[in-house]
């Protein structure tokens, strides 16, 4: 599904390394998970495969499904199939929390050349989506993230996930500011989402999201690279060790 | 020194190019009109007034010729039920507008309303002189005194449907000057629309004499003609608990300057001003705004928005005056602008001058490009970048879209502005 072979990455306005040769392999079906400490390049590893300004790739490839991701704008490669959940969701003042989707929907669906989603058949659909994940009519209505707390940003996020059905979800660092409640309402929303079709990339700093959204394949990223693969146990010994004694062992 | 007399000023150069219409119960404003009008001259580009908008084309004695513009859409409001009257190139079209009355309220024209209409006769050049202190406002005399037509409204009650005041363009160098004045009484209320390009250069004023309690809604359309000049005028007075909203939208034109006066002289009135403006190109925009609170615990906001790029000028003057015992004045005030590029300028002179100690005042103003972090977000949920581009300048707007106070307005205007954006970025 989401292929990625030595990748290397800098800032744009600096001259600085962050990805210093990534290797990954997301399979349809499975979930992977990047665990790291900070500043280890998670995060830019997402941005750069959803097409974010300000990086220069300076070696390797990235493709989702053997087409070169690196070579698309930002909307094609959403449009591909490629869905990245925002560690800070932004807000977007005067824009509709619908008409956003509406609008992003039917842009997905126009560049794969599918016919637009009607507004009633819309509706229907966001609605009980929409339920599953304690969005209420107002959330919906309101611009776009304007005033959402953590929780409910991240659950936007989701719903996003559900409406557009991605092939390849990355999730960055989906936890962050989630007490445990809506945690396990995101979790949820996720696994409702996981399918025999979908990879999922699941960037995250602590181990406590992986007991909810359950792991195939745990890596550990550290500086700029993976150090090690593992089963979901390489996340609890993270938890129990820290990242330390990893970092040493591969030193 | 005899060559130097006989250098014609471009005020007499103005002056002599127009006739007054002659006789009427309007002949003794226009006469005292052109006096003024006399004594302050036309603007100039050293006046402080005129800083950032150049007077020039707007005060040539001869205009500059406009290419008539055909969008090809269907004609604005259509969606809404209406009473139109149309003018083209300034001159009444009886064929094209509908018959003049409507329960709730009188319209006559100016050009043909013989008898002494008393109410009129008080109102005709009577904000609009006071509307010339502090600052001067001469090409609105120029209109009182030589306006061929326009509108007289008599508002009693509440009529059914808004009046549409429509004006097209056909003539590429025509000079329009028309001038309406509005008269809504006590518990009156009233919708007033005006669209179309009208001129290739157009100058109006309307006069609107808001009574205790009544409620005067505006909507304006600016014709979409590249070409168009215009520099209009909206001066009201408004009683004890009424309320007043303008709202403009212009989209194109080379030079427009508008101007609005208003003057808060009843206890807990309410006057809302606002402009949605999207520029392209050869395109300069000017709202200059004047606001007096001169009564207690009255609101006021103005909100103007400016979308520009490819080398568009965007200006913003706004004052409010509140004066000594206008307490619990609560005065808002924000002008901003979106440049889409690094050649387009926004202009603001925001100013507050109080007198009272006992009130809300508050004003902003900013310049920005579009936001990075939005953009992307849109683009990574597969929006293009034109759309979401789009999508984030139609935001913008909204704040001040939202002034308007009928939804089936607002939304016809935030249709049009959406197709505009969309045709344009495709």
């Amino acid at each position: 599904m989401l292929s990625i072979k030595n990748l290397h990455v800098k800032l744009e306005e600096e001259d600085k390394q962050i990805l210093k040769g990534v290797d990954l392999e997301v399979e349809a079906g499975k979930v992977h998970a990047i665990m790291g400490p900070n500043g280890s390049g998670k995060s830019t590893l997402s941005y750069v495969l959803s097409g974010k300004d300000g990086y220069e790739v300076t070696d390797g490839s990235a493709t989702l499904e053997g087409e070169d991701l690196l070579d698309l704008e930002p909307e094609e490669r959403a449009a591909a199939g490629l869905f990245l959940a925002f560690q800070y969701p932004v807000e977007i003042p005067g824009v509709g929390n619908m008409t956003f989707l509406r609008t992003a929907v039917n842009a997905q669906r126009k560049a794969r050349g599918e016919e637009e989603m009607s507004a009633a058949d819309f509706l229907k659909v966001i609605r009980a989506k929409a339920k599953d994940l304690k969005i209420d009519a107002d959330m919906l209505k309101r611009p776009v993230n304007m005033g959402f707390s953590g929780g409910e940003k991240k659950r936007n996020e989701i719903l996003q996930m559900a409406m557009l059905e991605p092939k390849m979800c990355i999730l960055d660092e989906t936890d962050s500011g989630l007490d445990v409640d809506a945690m396990k309402l995101v979790a949820e929303g996720v696994n409702a989402l996981r399918t025999e079709g979908r990879g999922f990339l699941v960037i995250t700093h602590y181990q406590r999201l992986l007991d909810h959204i359950k792991p195939d394949v745990v890596h550990i990223m550290s500086d700029g690279r993976i150090i090690k693969t593992g089963g979901p146990e390489l996340a609890l010994e993270v938890e129990n060790n820290g990242y330390a004694d990893i970092l040493a062992e591969v030193a | 020194m005899a060559e130097a007399k006989l250098q014609e000023t471009p005020t007499e150069a103005m002056i002599a190019r127009q006739s007054m219409p002659q006789g009427g119960w309007a002949q003794a404003a226009r006469e005292d009109a052109l006096a003024r009008l006399r004594t302050m001259g036309l603007p100039q580009r050293r006046d402080e007034y005129w800083k950032f908008t150049r007077p020039d084309t707007l005060t040539q004695a001869e205009p500059l010729p406009a290419a008539v513009f055909d969008h090809g859409d269907a004609p604005l409001f259509d969606d809404t039920e209406r009473l139109r009257i149309v003018f083209v190139d300034g001159a009444f079209d009886a064929e094209a507008s509908d018959d003049l009355s409507l329960e709730g309220v009188s319209i006559e024209r100016l050009a043909t309303a013989t008898t002494d209409l008393h109410w009129a006769r008080d109102l005709y050049g009577t904000l609009e002189k006071a509307g010339q202190s502090p600052v001067v406002r001469p090409l609105a005399a120029l209109n009182t005194a030589f306006a061929t037509d326009g509108v007289l409204i008599h508002v009693t009650g509440k009529p059914s449907k808004p009046i549409n005041l429509v004006y097209q363009h056909k003539s590429e160098t025509s000079d329009a000057m028309l001038h309406h004045v509005v008269k809504l009484d006590a518990g009156a209320e009233v919708t007033l629309l005006e669209n179309g390009p009208a001129a290739a250069r157009f100058n109006t004023v309307m006069e609107v004499d808001v009574a205790d309690t009544a409620r005067f809604h505006h909507v304006r359309a600016q014709g979409r003609d590249h070409e168009r000049r215009a520099a209009t005028h909206v001066f009201t007075r408004l009683g004890t608990e009424s309320l007043f909203k303008s709202f403009t939208v212009t989209v194109n034109g080379a030079m427009t300057r508008n101007e609005c006066v208003i003057e808060l002289t009843g206890d807990d009135a309410s006057a809302h001003v606002a402009g949605a403006c999207v520029g392209d190109g050869d395109f300069h925009h000017d709202d200059t705004v004047f606001i007096t609170h001169d009564a207690v615990n009255c609101e006021s906001r103005q909100v103007f928005k400016k979308v520009l790029r490819n080398g568009a000028t965007g200006v913003f003057q706004g004052k409010i005056l509140v004066k000594e015992g206008a307490q619990k004045t609560d005065g808002y005030q924000i002008s901003q602008s979106l440049l889409l590029d690094g050649d387009s300028q926004f202009l603001a002179k925001p100013e507050l001058e109080i007198y009272a100690d006992d009130v809300a005042c508050s004003h902003g103003s900013t310049s920005g490009a579009i936001d990075e972090e939005a953009l992307f977000y849109l683009r990574a949920r597969g929006v293009s970048h034109a759309e979401a581009t789009d999508l984030l300048t139609l935001a913008f707007l909204a704040e001040a879209v939202e002034e308007i106070e009928a939804e089936g307005l607002r939304e016809e205007i935030t249709g049009r502005l959406s197709a505009w954006l969309e045709r344009r970025s495709a």
